[in-house]
């Protein structure tokens, strides 16, 4: 057998006993990624095989919010792909208008930022105030990050180029307050916002909902649980409602194709049948 | 008899454009080994490399989708903006993880994921570039028996990233632009001899 084959045995058991251990489903996930964070955590605790971190997750939990953490490192950006909110502005939103009252949900929201981009955008098209919006992840240190809404500072110069690539109708500038190094999302804008931990894979339906914007979480998943997933987010939806996903994630060729169509195809909107 | 390969990785960033448009010029439209290259690019241009090179090339020019089949007879490119990751059974993965060596996609990443994969049938090519990436990825194919190749810093049009890579591993063969072509398609089987 190739160190390979047997790095796959080993990694099948790691994630088997994690799962047993504390209920965490990563056996799913597709490997590539998953065994480039199981690497580095290797090197980081100076271990030297994978079957070395079965021991250490089981009896050490500790050791395992450390592991937890790895498997969830994010980076997300605030108007990430601002061709996604120019034609969700055009195509979705005149159609939102239309109800009194909506529900988002933004499962793998990650540190944030996506969450209040959409925000930003549905104050500026003047329904914020109708709006609900649900923000999940599996990650409570990003979830904290996220309610904080504290952000460096030097990471705003790209955020406001992408802002005002987006189709903005407003500035920047309004939504948050520099301090120090820090920029903080003014309280108007959160308070409209609920976080919560929700994992996809173990997790159930977060009924009715009029839009689910879930970007950049399903590549991190092999076919068998995208497939899962994506049928959460049909149940999940409201009759009518919106599906958003990562530029480079689809709803064709999976069991949901036929219960989807599309709504803009290079930016991956898509409305339920 | 010459070792059989099963695919051909390229790591390029600086120079690339004209670099790539040389070599995919020598494949033939049947190419036996799937060519899956990582070019550095700003994230939004639209697939305007993919369109280029379909025309230089025989083989059919992609960007490469998430959980994608691996095929002979095409190049796939990186998107730009996402990591890509070849898994187990030979498809692709994507990834927005952080940069590494200041690049996503990465070299290294695409290269040390598809030296796990293809252990020693694997063919890395480093081209012209500015910028260390693709060095350890190199060295992870030379790892596995796999066979690293490095354009000629004197013939590239920035030599840092060539450099970098014959420093980093025992290359097997470090050759001019123009011989790479024709090195590569030496690899290449007809239909009938495979079983
Ligand atoms: C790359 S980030 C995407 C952030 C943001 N949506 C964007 O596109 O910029 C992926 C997020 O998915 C989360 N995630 C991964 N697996 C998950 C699961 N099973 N349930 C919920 N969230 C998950 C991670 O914690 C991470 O925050």
């Amino acid at each position: 057998m190739t160190h390979t084959e047997l790095e796959k045995i080993e990694t099948d058991l790691l994630l088997e006993g994690i799962f047993q251990r504390y209920g965490y489903d990563f056996r799913h996930y597709a490997r590539a990624s998953l065994n480039r964070r199981i690497t580095h955590r290797l090197q980081q605790s100076h271990l030297e095989h994978i079957s070395d971190l079965l021991p250490r997750v089981l009896y050490d939990e500790d050791f395992f919010n450390c592991f937890l953490t790895d498997m969830s490192i994010t980076v997300t950006e605030f108007f990430r792909d601002p061709p996604f909110y120019q034609s969700f502005r055009k195509l979705v939103i005149p159609i939102l208008k239309t109800y009194p009252y909506i529900k988002i949900w933004h499962p793998g929201c990650a540190t944030g930022e996506e969450v209040y981009s959409m925000a930003m955008v549905l104050h500026e098209e003047g329904f914020l105030g109708r709006t609900q919006i649900y923000a999940t992840d599996l990650n409570n240190h990003s979830l904290e990050i996220a309610k904080e809404g504290i952000y460096p500072i030097e990471g705003m110069k790209q955020s406001i180029a992408s802002y005002n690539r987006s189709g903005a109708k407003a500035s920047f500038g309004e939504y948050y307050h520099a301090q120090y190094e820090y920029a903080r999302i003014h309280d108007w804008l959160k308070g409209h916002i609920m976080f919560a931990n929700h994992n996809l894979v173990t997790d159930g339906i977060f009924g009715d909902m009029n839009v689910i914007i879930c970007r950049n979480v399903l590549i991190y998943f092999d076919r068998t649980l995208q497939s899962q997933v994506l049928r959460l987010f049909s149940n999940s939806l409201c009759h009518r409602g919106f599906l958003c996903l990562g530029t480079r994630e689809t709803v064709e060729c999976t069991d949901v194709q036929c219960q989807f169509e599309a709504v803009a195809n290079k930016e991956k909107i898509y409305r339920k049948m | 008899m010459t070792q059989h390969y099963d695919a051909i990785v390229v790591g390029t960033s600086a120079g690339g454009f004209h670099a790539l448009s040389a070599i995919v010029a020598e494949f033939p439209e049947t190419f036996s080994l799937p060519v899956i290259v990582v070019q550095h690019t700003k994230e939004d241009n639209d697939e305007f490399l993919a369109r280029h090179l379909n025309r230089q090339s025989a083989l059919w020019v992609k960007e490469a989708d998430d959980k994608e089949a691996i095929q002979s007879g095409r190049l796939y490119l990186a998107p730009p903006g996402y990591h890509l990751l070849i898994e187990a059974d030979r498809s692709f993965s994507l990834s927005v993880d952080p940069r590494v060596n200041y690049s996503r996609p990465s070299i290294d990443v695409l290269f040390s994921s598809a030296a796990d994969v293809y252990q020693d049938n694997l063919i890395g090519v480093i081209l012209t570039g500015a910028n260390s990436d693709g060095s350890q990825g190199l060295r992870n194919i030379k790892g596995r028996g796999g066979l690293a190749i490095v354009q000629e810093p004197d013939s590239a049009e920035v030599a840092y990233m060539p450099r970098e890579a014959i420093a980093a591993t025992p290359v097997d063969h470090v050759l001019a632009l123009q011989e790479i072509g024709p090195f590569l398609r030496q690899f290449h089987e007809p239909i009938l001899v495979k079983v």
